[in-house]
């Protein structure tokens, strides 16, 4: 099962991606912004990054900027939370290099069928 | 696999309050104009959280009106749009009909539609778009796709050679498209190159999927949603297929009506009813605890099991001379104990910035309203206070700010006369004072009017003349109920019927509120409160074979009377002279009924000088034990309320000790007093 990691700051979608995928026997690390997330995935390798993009101190988007630029992150997908009214954040976000993005609001079947579109 | 996210909601409630004072606290310290900078982002922020938290809660109302409200923050945040007052003013009431639309989701109570619905439209137009797109929701137009009652699809996926970067990857989604269906998947490796010229994170292939049942193409596009502009993708009903090439998938044909419906139609069926309905969320306290203070807690622990195994390790062969041992071991429990005491008690212990919090707001709609030009001065936010007294403390503090507002500060035009700044000043403070938290609430108005006070006073019926009363008395008449200076009956305070609740609710936590004033110069009401209601500092006394704890906050002085100092006053019964001031006095045993009393004259026991229902009192007892902490234990809850007691405790001995509920014990004497009363003037 996957190693992954949730970084949003808002505590409730946070305990409810964890807790979804914690149920699908995935091990999950919370984090609550970008550099509070940064931080944990510099220290060990997570198979799959969820992450929201409008967050304090660093966004989503930098925060998969800065991932993608690291070498254990070149290939890992990194997911973005995005709003349906966010089409240009999902360009973005993939212009940063994104894998993909779920759309809020989600519920945890949703979250799990999208999960299941990356996870090998 | 479900997840009940009802579990969520009430973190979910707990974070959107906290956004919400945010955004109030954020818009209120924002001038009109352009906006930049952090303030407006965090401000939109707590929009977008509250909005994405609503819409995945099952909370659509909520996050619609956040929508907008987002919408137009996110305009300001980017510079296409300046904060208006009047921007300002509609989101401010949009923050407060959100705060209501949650409180009514939380506990289930009514939302006022149409306020809501006006709201959203002044937002809307504030935005410029009438009847709004904002509001409708988007999605569902779309999701009307094509739903072809066919029997699959035919797809054609060609990704281009860089798709594999950034994670992708063809293979769950593959895999995934067979998940909807029966599914046969052909791969072209035509385009592969020989192994000296390939690149390894290159996509060569390309695939034909042929998935056949009762499938939504919106299922299928929405695999592909994340690639779709990285492949060549091309999805056709299997139906025109199925014609051409009939021949060749005959052999499948039976096989697809069969196999399909139960398969796909799960995963849909199973988004849809789990889509959660606005969940009632019972009322279950939370707090949130700091990390700190729990680790503080944890460390405790950790001492106090190094001290038991000190202690059993001496117990297990003790002589003599482990003495000193044994009485440092026990001395290092008692300090371990109050430490987890005091950490214990920490833990319902929160900053009262969360009660001060919105008085910034109010006093800007109650000055505004009122015409008068008031600064808040707020200080000592971080004290804290158990969650109980701060839930409680609220709405006095709200009444007694209101009150500095409407009496104290004087309109602008009154304060330059006066040659004051026309901006008023109102101060809210709060600090630790000796076991007691201290609120104070100062203003510098026009001060309390003690002669019209009087006058009110002695026209109710209140007082009779001007008589005895101290300059403080006259003033703590403003804590009468039916007692109010003002004129005329505002829509902000006024009628009189406050201040005296202002007074009970204070009472109730066991805490005093006091007022000083100065003619010009404003006035400063003091709450005095105690830091928890758990424990109380106590002390013990003795009537007969009884033991009773009287709360030491109430206790002003103890002294043994002189047979001199004693007095017989009509309809006040037994008194005694204490400094020019005749007390009544309170015989417990006769109140409590005790029998085994060792001493009836008041000369060979004490009186315990005490405070409450606007007056001193002497309590007769027989002597005085010590003080000690006490832990709170409800009466009420284990037997029944009982008249003069507000709950019990246990000793160190384990006996059980009565605590005395003074303004009770005081009531309760007052209206037996007429009797012995009586009798006892007869006698004498």
């Amino acid at each position: 099962m996957a190693n992954i990691l949730a970084v949003d700051d808002s505590t409730s979608l946070r305990q409810m991606v964890s807790f979804t995928l914690q149920g699908q026997g995935h091990t999950v690390v919370q984090a609550e912004d970008g550099v509070d997330g940064l931080q944990a995935a510099k220290s060990q390798t997570f198979d799959l990054v969820i992450t929201d993009v409008n967050m304090p101190n660093m966004d989503g988007i930098s925060l998969i900027k800065e991932l993608r630029s690291l070498p254990a992150y070149r290939n890992t997908p990194l997911l973005m939370l995005t709003t349906e009214s966010g089409d240009d954040k999902k360009a973005q976000g993939k212009q940063a290099g994104a894998t993909g993005w779920i759309v809020k609001p989600f519920n945890p079947d949703k979250l799990t069928n999208v999960i299941s579109r990356v996870l090998a | 696999m479900s997840t009940d996210i009802s579990q969520f909601l009430d973190v979910f409630y707990e974070e959107s309050f906290e956004g919400l004072d945010i955004m109030e606290a954020g818009l209120l310290d924002m001038p009109a104009g352009p906006v930049e900078g952090e303030l407006i982002n965090s401000i939109f922020r707590a929009a977008h959280s509250i909005k994405g938290g609503g819409g995945t809660f099952g909370l659509t109302d909520v996050s619609d009106f956040t929508h907008v409200m987002e919408t137009l923050l996110d305009e300001m945040r980017a510079g296409d749009r300046e904060m208006t007052g009047e921007a300002n003013e509609i989101l401010l009431q949009s923050v407060d009909c959100l705060r209501e639309m949650l409180t009514a989701k939380q506990q289930g109570g009514e939302v006022d539609e149409a306020r809501i619905g006006a709201l959203a439209q002044s937002l809307e137009s504030l935005l410029g778009s009438p009847g709004g797109s904002a509001t409708s929701d988007d999605a569902p137009e779309s999701k009307q796709d094509e739903k072809a009652s066919n029997s699959g699809w035919v797809i054609k996926f060609a990704p281009h050679k860089q798709m594999l970067e950034n994670g992708k990857d063809p293979v769950p989604i593959l895999r995934e498209l067979a998940k909807l269906g029966k599914c046969e998947v052909n791969v072209d490796t035509s385009a592969m190159p020989d192994l000296y010229t390939l690149e390894p994170e290159s996509c060569y292939l390309s695939w034909d999927v042929t998935v056949e049942g009762d499938i939504d193409k919106e299922q299928v596009t929405e695999l592909f949603e994340w690639v779709e502009d990285e492949c060549d993708l091309r999805i056709e009903p299997l139906a025109l297929n199925f014609s051409e090439s009939a021949t060749q998938t005959t052999d499948q044909k039976d096989a697809t009506p069969a196999a399909t419906p139960s398969a796909i139609s799960a995963p849909a069926t199973a988004m849809a009813a789990k889509k959660p309905t606005a969940a009632k969320a019972k009322e279950s306290g939370s707090i949130r605890v700091s990390i700190d203070k729990i680790d503080t807690l944890i460390n405790t622990i950790g001492e106090l099991v190094i001290t038991q195994s000190m202690l059993s390790q001496i117990g297990e062969d003790f002589e003599m001379e482990q003495l000193e041992q044994l009485t440092d071991g026990l001395a290092q429990l008692a300090r371990n104990t109050r430490e987890l005491q005091e950490g214990v008690l920490g833990i319902r212990m929160l900053p009262i910035s969360f009660a001060f919090n919105r008085f910034p707001r109010m006093v800007h709609d109650t000055s505004n309203k009122l015409g008068k030009k008031v600064e808040l001065i707020m200080s000592g936010q971080e004290t804290e206070v158990d969650k109980t007294v701060m839930e409680k403390i609220g709405d006095p503090l709200v009444h007694l700010v209101r009150n500095s507002i409407d009496h104290g500060v004087e309109a602008p035009d009154v304060r330059k006369a006066a040659g004051k700044p026309e901006t008023g000043t109102v101060e809210l403070s709060a600090s630790h004072r000796g076991g007691n938290i201290i609120i104070e609430i100062k203003d510098d108005g026009a001060g309390i009017n003690k002669e019209k006070l009087l006058n009110k006073a002695i026209s109710n019926g209140l007082i009779k003349s001007e008589n005895e009363l101290s300059e403080e008395e006259v003033l703590n008449l403003v804590f009468h109920a039916g007692l109010s200076t003002a004129e005329e009956i505002s829509d902000v305070s006024g009628r009189g019927v406050g201040m005296d609740v202002v007074r009970s609710n204070i009472r109730d936590l066991g805490g005093t509120v006091d007022v000083t004033s100065e003619p010009g110069k404003g006035s400063i009401f003091t709450i005095r409160l105690p830091l928890t209601l758990a424990i109380l500092d106590g002390q013990t006394i003795a009537v007969g074979d009884e033991t009773y704890i009287i709360p030491l906050v109430s206790i002003v002085e103890s002294i043994q009377v002189h047979p001199d100092m004693l007095n017989l006053v009509a309809g006040k019964g037994e008194t005694f002279k204490l400094r020019d001031e005749y007390l009544s006095i309170i015989r417990l045993h006769q109140i409590f009924g005790v029998d085994s009393v060792n001493c009836k004259d008041l000369t060979s026991g004490i009186l315990v000088v005490v405070e409450g229902e606007g007056g001193r009192y002497g309590l007769f007892v027989d002597e005085l034990r010590g003080q000690q902490q006490v832990v709170i234990k409800s009466l009420e809850a284990n037997y029944r309320k009982v008249d003069g007691i507000s709950g019990a405790t246990i000793l160190g001995d384990g006996s059980v000790a009565l605590i005395l509920d003074l303004p009770g014990l005081i009531r309760l004497a007052n209206r037996s007093v007429e009797v012995p009363g009586v009798h006892q003037q007869n006698v004498a």
